[in-house]
């Protein structure tokens, strides 16, 4: 009996909050465009949620990168197929690893930050100020943050895979002795742009989904420390798992 | 004698105010019915309440033009509720909260921003945007409303600035300023598109003597010298009486008591007098409900 009521509150609380987050998001889309008129603010917006996590992606690009040669060679080696090492590091990076791995990082670095700043505003009254000031906090605050995100987030997931294919040649044709004319050709010939539009549609994606849940969480926290806290902890445990749901879901659309 | 150092609006400023569609202090806009009506804010029979408890059971409330209203009682009576109420960020769920003649409950949102817009609020932290500075701060509703030309967006600013004494910290971020300064800054801000009506949130907590002296002087000169409508909502009643020209005391969700302050301090009413003389004995209990206390105490020997 109790489990059904808390199966019930569960599923009611889930559509509820479905329900709450698709209000807010056609509450933010009927702000985006007002809030392009100030494009100082999105500009703003993307330096903050791009540039300032350029560092964490570059580095993070670089050592994937580096793994996936070093699993890759000890994999292809097997079936002496080391010539390909190009073509799989790039697949995956583009498809799979710059999106999934910028996202998740984005979540942690961009989203967090987001939340936060968002909440504390609410927690100081600065939002509530500004409501008072007849001016909409959503077009102001949520709006160019929301398109900062989108924005940012396949331009961190470019950086991240260039920088992962130095990473990739570092390790597999510097160290492992690849052929360096075999390991670009061969990419070349077998990396399609169908599969760097996957990438890209992904990353466009995750930068919606990741930046609609930091804006969103920010936006409802409870005025308290406690609160954004929390808000902030609730941005990266969705975002991750939403990141990964999605994942699945464009992967095999895109089969 | 004229002190060399008080605030003046070049002329030129005011008439560009008034060409580009800006209220002055002088030009406040009145309809016809205003006129006839002296009642600016006019709250009745509000009730309204949180899940856990209601807050008010029957509140009647009216603020007059160019008065200065007080509205007193003790911390959770729902002050800075009745605040939200009167500004229309919620809505009781009955009664009626009239402002200006209209019916908040009946407004969209379009039409309670464009009543805000007469309308000033001083918070009770300031709530200065952190990723401005204090001269930005100061700007952001004139940028936001108006079309104004940046040498006169400089002007009005610094002028503001200048009436509360903080032109010399324009440049300072709100991280840098004392919470007497916040509240200075604030209260600027709040004037700058000069409203009809200004709201202070507690104005006074927290502030040394001479902030709180300077607060004090600044809300008076807002009434005085622009006929600012002033609504105070705070606990302490010296400095309120100062000021005030009418007051309410709230308790238990409704009015308690109104009058001028004068009379409220010659009440015969206990519960005003606990309040007006900082009783702890009265009908405002000091302890939240509880157990018996022997009983709550020995729980656990027993």
């Amino acid at each position: 009996m109790s489990a059904a009521v808390g199966t019930d509150n569960f599923v009611v609380g889930s559509v509820r909050k479905l329900g709450q987050v698709t209000l807010f998001l056609a509450s933010l889309l009927s702000q985006c465009v007002p809030a392009l008129a100030r494009p100082r603010l999105v500009v703003l917006q993307i330096y903050n949620a791009g540039a300032r996590s350029l560092i964490i992606i570059m580095l993070s690009g670089l050592f994937v990168g580096m793994v996936l040669a070093l699993t890759g060679i000890d994999l292809l080696a097997r079936f002496g197929s080391e010539d390909v090492l190009g073509v799989a590091a790039a697949l995956g990076l583009l498809k799979e690893l710059g999106p999934v791995v910028t996202a998740l990082l984005f979540a942690g670095r961009a989203g967090t930050s987001l939340t936060s700043e968002i909440g504390l505003m609410r927690a100081t009254d600065q939002l509530t100020a500004m409501e008072m000031m007849a001016v909409d906090p959503m077009r102001y605050v949520a709006a160019p943050r929301f398109l900062g995100g989108i924005i940012a987030m396949p331009l961190l997931v470019a950086v991240f895979d260039i920088v992962g294919l130095f990473g990739a040649q570092l390790v597999g044709v510097q160290m492992m002795g690849v052929n360096a004319g075999t390991f670009w050709s061969q990419m070349q010939g077998s990396v399609h742009f169908d599969d760097v539009w996957e990438g890209i549609i992904k990353s466009a994606a995750f930068g919606f989904a990741c930046t609609l849940i930091a804006v969103y969480e920010g936006y409802n926290a409870a005025p308290t420390a406690e609160g954004v806290g929390l808000a902030t902890t609730r941005t990266v445990v969705a975002s991750a798992v939403l990141t990964l749901i999605i994942d699945y879901l464009l992967t095999a659309a895109f089969l | 004698m004229t002190n060399p150092d008080a605030p003046d609006i070049a002329p030129s400023v005011l008439r560009a105010e008034a060409d580009n569609g800006f209220r002055t202090g002088t030009q406040a806009s009145a309809s016809p019915k205003d006129a006839v009506n002296d009642t600016i804010v006019d709250v009745r029979d509000v009730h309204y309440g949180i899940p856990t408890r209601p807050i008010f059971k029957g509140l009647d409330v009216k603020v007059r033009r160019g008065r200065i209203t007080a509205i007193m009682g003790p911390s959770g009576t729902g002050k800075t509720t009745l605040l939200r109420l009167i500004t229309g960020q919620i809505v009781p769920s009955s009664g009626s909260v009239v402002v200006w003649g209209q019916n908040l409950a009946d407004l969209n949102r379009k039409e309670t921003y464009e009543l805000r817009k007469r309308m000033g609020m001083l918070f009770q932290n300031g709530a200065l945007l952190t990723d401005l500075d204090v001269f930005e701060n100061v700007a952001f509703p004139l940028r936001e409303h108006t079309d104004l030309p940046e040498p006169l967006i400089r002007a009005l600013v610094l002028t503001k600035l200048h009436a509360v004494g903080l032109r010399g910290a324009a440049y300072l971020m709100p991280g840098e300023l004392s919470g007497g300064m916040a509240r200075r800054v604030a209260l600027a801000r709040a004037i700058v598109m000069d409203p009809e009506v200004l709201i202070y949130d507690e104005p006074f907590v927290g502030l040394d003597p001479i902030s709180l002296g300077v607060i004090l002087r600044l809300i008076r000169e807002m009434n005085e010298g622009l006929g600012i409508t002033s609504i105070v909502v705070s606990h302490d009643v010296q400095e309120l009486a100062t000021i005030a020209h009418d007051s309410y005391l709230m308790s238990g969700g409704k009015v308690v008591a109104s009058g001028t302050p004068k009379e409220l301090a010659a009440s015969g009413l206990e519960v005003v007098k606990q309040f007006m003389t900082g009783s702890d004995d009265g009908p405002v209990a000091f302890h939240y409900p509880a157990p018996d206390y022997r009983k709550d105490l020995l729980e656990n020997e027993e």
